[in-house]
């Protein structure tokens, strides 16, 4: 016979408490990049919506630039350290398959028993973050959660790919998730179509280049077109899901958080999902580039920091990209 | 049937890019006259695909240099 076992019970809702982002200090125009590939300022400007982005110190890391959001995002929430119960990194860019990012920012930010992971799935990690979170705060895995989206994409760029190299960027931004009297994450509307594994990859793996060398090292690379096709055509059907699973309107959004893929894919996304005018939109990418995991935490810390869109509102967020994945949901905002 | 098609074309150009109805005619090229580039050609296509029901690849789209081109596509594909 099999012992009774008390099951897990956790709080009855989850909520984003807070939102901080880091971006590192050193600016990098699109004339400085175009002294390595073939295109210009305006073109940039034209296909992609990015003036300038932030690159990481090449001895800042992963978990430097997550440590840094964090705690910001813990001072922000009020929680102390010690009651975090999970950090999740969602992050590509790590460059140790082990030991995880996760738990040496767990122990940096003082959260020093907190389970710790990181999470791949690329430019969508957040969104799953956040899926995962509130459903660990739920099952009363833990009390608080630190979630950062973080990367160092300029690492994994390779700066003569003229498709790629003005697009990617570093930074971080993260969020402190806790328990809520009231419902404040809606239902997450996510998947996977790994038969488009080929739309964003790298170059080549990390053991071909050991064992056969190659003429750079593992790079990002893009089919645009193809990723723009299914952003536009698809994720916007999913972004309009995520609001029916929520039962939430378009004209009942104070912002819309879409990843900071490419200003055009944004443009489009907003004219398929023919959101009301009113409706503020997060633009981040201009000053930020694409950050991957990042691009959302860091979009909506800017949006809220310059009073664009009310603390307590409710926003659509929709993280897509390399899979391809996606999972896009309804939240308040901290 | 062609025309008809055109018109419906000239009005999807227009919520794309911004281009005057008028100025979409079949011998006009969707770059080199319209300035429609490649990811505004995407989603031109992906309307298209829509209102008409026809499959549109994207090897199929770099042959589509003019309007006339994915006129005749879409009326040959319907």
């Amino acid at each position: 016979m099999s012992a009774a076992i008390t099951p897990s019970r956790g709080a009855n809702y989850a909520r984003i408490l807070s939102v901080a982002g880091y971006r590192p200090e050193r600016v990098v125009t699109n004339d400085e990049l175009c002294e390595r590939i073939d295109s210009s300022d305006e073109w940039i400007r034209e296909r992609s919506g990015i003036i300038e982005r932030r690159y990481a110190a090449p001895d800042e890391s992963v978990a430097d630039m997550a440590v840094n959001a964090a705690g910001q995002a813990l001072e922000r929430a009020g929680v102390d350290p010690s009651r975090v119960g999970l950090v999740m990194l969602a992050t590509v860019t790590h460059p140790f398959p082990t030991p995880s990012a996760a738990a040496d920012v767990a122990h940096r930010i003082g959260a020093t028993t907190a389970a710790a992971i990181d999470l791949s799935a690329a430019c969508a990690g957040f969104c799953y973050g956040i899926e995962f979170g509130s459903s660990v705060i739920r099952s009363g895995g833990a009390e608080y959660v630190v979630l950062v989206g973080v990367e160092k994409l300029s690492d994994w760029i390779d700066p003569d790919d003229r498709g790629t190299a003005f697009l990617f960027a570093d930074g971080a931004g993260a969020v402190v998730l806790g328990p809520s009297d009231e419902p404040a994450i809606g239902p997450v509307v996510w998947g996977s179509d790994g038969s488009q594994l080929e739309a964003i990859t790298m170059t080549q793996s990390l053991i071909d280049y050991k064992l056969v060398g190659g003429e750079i090292f593992p790079a990002l690379e893009m089919q645009g077109q193809q990723v723009f096709r299914w952003a536009v055509g698809e994720m916007a059907k999913k972004a309009a899901e995520a609001l029916d699973a929520a039962a939430v309107s378009a004209d009942d959004l104070d912002a819309f958080i879409p990843h900071q893929a490419n200003m055009r894919i944004t443009d489009a996304m907003v004219r398929a999902l023919k959101l009301p005018e009113h409706v503020p939109v997060a633009r981040d990418i201009a000053h930020t580039g694409n950050t991957s995991a990042a691009s959302i935490p860091l979009a909506m810390q800017a949006m809220l920091d310059a009073g664009e869109i009310p603390h307590g509102g409710t926003a659509l967020v929709i993280g897509f990209g390399a899979g391809l994945v996606y999972a896009a949901q309804v939240v308040t905002l901290p | 049937m062609s025309q008809e098609i055109l018109d419906g074309l000239a009005v999807i150009v227009n919520e794309v890019a911004g281009v005057p109805v008028e100025d979409v005619q079949s011998d006009k090229s969707f770059v080199d006259d319209l300035d429609i580039d490649s990811l505004s050609m995407v989603e031109v296509v992906m309307a298209a695909e829509d209102k008409w029901g026809v499959k549109i690849p994207d090897s199929e789209v770099k042959n589509l240099t003019t309007v006339g081109d994915a006129v005749a596509f879409i009326a040959a594909n319907q």
